[in-house]
């Protein structure tokens, strides 16, 4: 196998399991994305720095079945972004243009690909954004957001239709950009995971659990057992709870409100159990350095364990009347489809990739602690439309259910929290956890005296906005909605 | 008795008027009991509408005055109808100036102001809500037009009152003719008042909007208006689906002040039970994807023919 001389070559990374690192330069940057596209890998994250973090470089993790390869190929310290261009992986990996692009707007260091147009800072200088345009008799476009008719996050969607149909979508991001890196290197590390559970709410949990395995392999702490099992309580939670209203929100897209009433009723059960349990409803402060911030007392993991069975029950109904809808039915088959061959080639991840024929889930694939103990089941499909989307989050609630119940009834005894000192200057790590969107990663390098020198949050949306690009075209204007909210992918996480 | 159809006909625009913003926000009702959620006021319709009338308009710049004078053209439209259609009482001075026939016209003209409003301030919005507002449009009609002419057909006139009188006084049969029609003008109705299937008139989401959308740019009392205008719209056509297939406590042409004094309580039943009725349609159904609306109004065509050829 290709990849082996790669694996043998790099040093482990501490952080998640099956995690190396290796300096390379430009032929080996491409040499090794090469090899990694060739034997069906992916392109988990890329991201770079600049000076300030000691010297400029760019990184790329590239994930073959269940290990990842960090490559780091340095840039000459000083050189102008014009004298010097890293390879492009776009030609490999499509979706990397616009982590490419996002480099080159944070940290000036640009890729040979031909797109420089500007992704996250907008119109630096004024200048306006190039859209593609389709021509041809009877296109017109419509200009969607970033402002909605409804409340929710900004994004741009630009459509070029005839009639209903839609010929090209081409989304525009950017508009939650926050500079959430800059701010990562101004605190504390052993305080950063509250800044990354707040990088986008909705996977609070997945994003302060990546930081805090980066930051626990780092000084390489090993957590009581209790903390881990907690943890992974509070990330199935998390699943369960997003499943839930997702599911509600896309019965209520295709006119059914009664799955939203519904659903939404189920969630603020399992949301008010939550609150008893951890003392939030949403989890941004459960995970901290070294455990879990508080115990489950007794008696609200009981409440818990009953407001669980309960959802597993009631969701297993409403699966019954979502299934058996001859509206809902003829609104979710065949909308929005990825194929598995497109998926593939797009590198479609999270909970969409398994909807489309992608089984990659960390949580099986490289479990961390305690995900070798509970062995959760893979959960997929291979329809690709709306529909194999929302059969996979009927299957995930459920295993969400049977792992939260299952780690209710066997919660080991011990501490929940363990001392975790600052980690020495230069300490890298790299955390992954499958979040209910696809997998979170967090890149840690340390900086002297316990300060954070470059974190870089990475969400699986990243990968997944080009591939609704293509899920939309051919489909009609008026399914656009139903057809997003099947991906429900993050701005805010995506902006950074 | 001249003054007595006088007043029959001005408390029937009062009363369209006062109920068909009760009507809307009963059918909201009973659209969130049955969805087991906690369900608004009877009265935030009008809540809602009072508070538009307390609010400065905004209006896009480029707008014409086709854009300001429309809300009223359509409401104004919806007013007449409410005149013409026997609600309460059949011997109405109006209805001599305008048959059912000219109902569904008027119901278009509200539609062509509508669409050409929507049109005029150029957002993608405006015109995407008005081009699918009249591939509704122009698919119902002729199947509202279907259902007019079985009426007629059965009455041998096409003034609205007296087919409702007509019907009320003919013996009582069970006429499959009628029973294909009503199929035919519950499904026109559901259509025409951007109900679900068709329309979501709950939805928030841009891409997904008919009549909606149409109203996107509208703000304060014009607005009000066209709120005020829908829910008198489909007030008229749960009445006229009374006049039609319901039509007995009406007061007829012999009956006194205190025919139409028992006729108001009939009237207020009729509606209870008709959005009641709509509500459980709604909540039962999904949204059709919008290129099914033609096969639905097709099947609300033939509905119609089916009762014209049964007759």
């Amino acid at each position: 196998m290709t990849l082996a001389k790669w694996f043998d070559a790099a040093a482990p990374v501490a952080g998640a399991p099956g995690v190396t690192g290796l300096a390379v330069d430009d032929d080996g940057w491409r040499g090794a994305a090469e090899d990694f596209a060739a034997a069906g890998g992916r392109l988990v994250a890329l991201w770079a720095q600049g000076a300030e973090s000691g010297h400029r470089a760019v990184f790329a993790a590239l994930a073959a079945s269940a290990r990842v390869l960090v490559v780091e190929l340095p840039l000459a310290a000083g050189e102008s972004s014009a004298a010097h261009r890293y390879p492009g992986l776009q030609d490999l990996f499509p979706f990397a243009n616009r982590m490419q692009r996002a480099a080159g707007d944070l940290y000036g260091v640009h890729s040979t690909d031909p797109d420089t147009r500007p992704w996250l800072r907008h119109a630096p200088g004024g200048a306006s954004y190039e859209f593609v345009k389709v021509q041809g008799e009877g296109v017109h476009e419509i200009a969607v957001g970033p402002v909605h008719a409804g409340i929710i996050e900004p994004g741009h969607f630009r459509f070029s239709v005839v009639g209903e149909k839609v010929l090209r979508l081409e989304e525009r991001l950017g508009y939650a950009h926050k500079g959430v890196e800059r701010r990562f290197s101004q605190i504390g590390i052993l305080d950063g995971h509250r800044l990354a559970a707040r990088e986008s709410g909705d996977s609070a949990v997945a994003y302060s659990w990546a930081y805090v395995q980066a930051l626990e392999g780092q000084v390489e702490v090993e957590i009581p057992r209790r903390a881990a099992w907690l943890r992974a309580l509070a990330l199935e939670l998390e699943r369960l709870a997003n499943h839930l209203g997702d599911l509600g929100a896309l019965g209520n897209d295709a006119g059914f409100a009664f799955g939203l009433a519904q659903f939404s009723r189920l969630k603020e059960q399992l949301l008010r159990a939550t609150e008893q349990c951890f003392g939030q409803r949403y989890l941004l402060d459960a995970v901290i350095p070294g455990g879990v911030r508080a115990d489950v007392p007794a008696h609200a993991g009981a409440a818990l364990e009953r407001c669980v069975t309960g959802i597993a029950a009631e969701a297993r109904e409403l699966r019954d009347i979502f299934d058996e809808h001859a509206g809902l039915r003829d609104r979710f088959v065949g909308a929005g489809t990825v194929s598995c061959a497109l998926a593939a080639r797009l590198g479609l991840i999270g909970l969409a990739g398994r909807a489309s024929g992608q089984a990659f889930d960390w949580r099986v694939d490289a479990p961390c602690r305690p995900y070798d103990e509970l062995r959760p089941r893979k959960c997929g499909a291979a329809g690709g439309d709306v529909a194999a989307r929302v059969a996979v989050r009927f299957d995930e609630a459920q295993e969400s259910c049977r792992l939260a119940l299952g780690i209710l009834a066997d919660l080991p005894p011990g501490a929940v929290q363990t001392r975790v000192p600052a980690p020495p200057a230069d300490a890298f790590a790299i955390g992954v956890i499958e979040g209910w969107r696809g997998p979170v990663m967090i890149a840690l390098s340390a900086g002297p005296g316990g300060s954070i020198r470059r974190c870089h949050p990475h969400d699986p949306s990243w990968q997944n906005w080009p591939a609704l690009e293509h899920a939309i075209i051919d489909n009609i204007v008026p399914d656009f909605p139903l057809i997003n909210k099947s991906f429900n992918l993050a701005y805010s996480g995506h902006d950074l | 008795m001249r003054s007595l159809h006088w007043f029959t006909q001005v408390l029937e625009v009062a009363a369209a008027l006062a109920a068909a913003p009760l009507f809307h926000g009963w059918v909201n009702q009973c659209r969130a009991w049955l969805q087991n959620r906690s369900a608004p006021p009877l009265l935030q319709t009008y809540r809602g509408i009072r508070k538009l009338f307390y609010k400065d308009a905004v209006i896009a710049e480029r707008a014409s005055p086709l854009f300001r004078i429309a809300p009223y053209v359509v409401f104004a439209t919806m007013l007449t109808a409410a005149a013409i259609i026997p609600s309460m009482g059949t011997r109405l001075p109006f209805s001599s100036s305008a048959d059912a026939i000219a109902l569904v016209g008027l119901f278009a003209t509200a539609r062509v102001f509508l669409a050409l409003a929507a049109m005029d301030i150029g957002t993608a919005f405006g015109t995407l809500g008005a081009r699918r507002e009249m591939m509704v449009g122009f698919l119902a009609e002729p199947a509202l037009l279907m259902v007019v002419f079985v009426a007629s057909l059965i009455s041998m006139t096409t003034s609205l009152p007296a087919i409702s009188e007509r019907l009320a006084t003919q013996a009582l049969t069970l006429s499959p003719s009628l029973a294909f029609t009503a199929v035919a003008f519950t499904m026109v109705l559901l259509a025409e008042n951007g109900r679900i299937p068709i329309d979501n008139p709950a939805t928030h989401l841009e891409l997904t909007m008919i009549h909606e959308a149409m109203m996107l740019e509208y703000s304060a009392r014009h607005l009000a208006l066209m709120e005020l205008a829908a829910a008198l719209k489909l007030f008229n056509y749960a009445c006229i689906g009374f006049a039609l297939f319901i039509p007995w406590g009406t007061a007829m042409g012999g009956g006194g002040p205190g025919a139409l004094l028992a006729a108001v309580p009939i009237l207020g039943a009729k509606l209870a039970v008709a959005g009641a009725a709509l509500a459980v349609i709604e909540t039962v159904s999904a949204k059709l994807r919008v290129f099914r609306a033609p096969e639905f109004l097709a099947t609300a065509f033939l509905f119609a023919v089916l009762g014209l050829l049964v007759h």
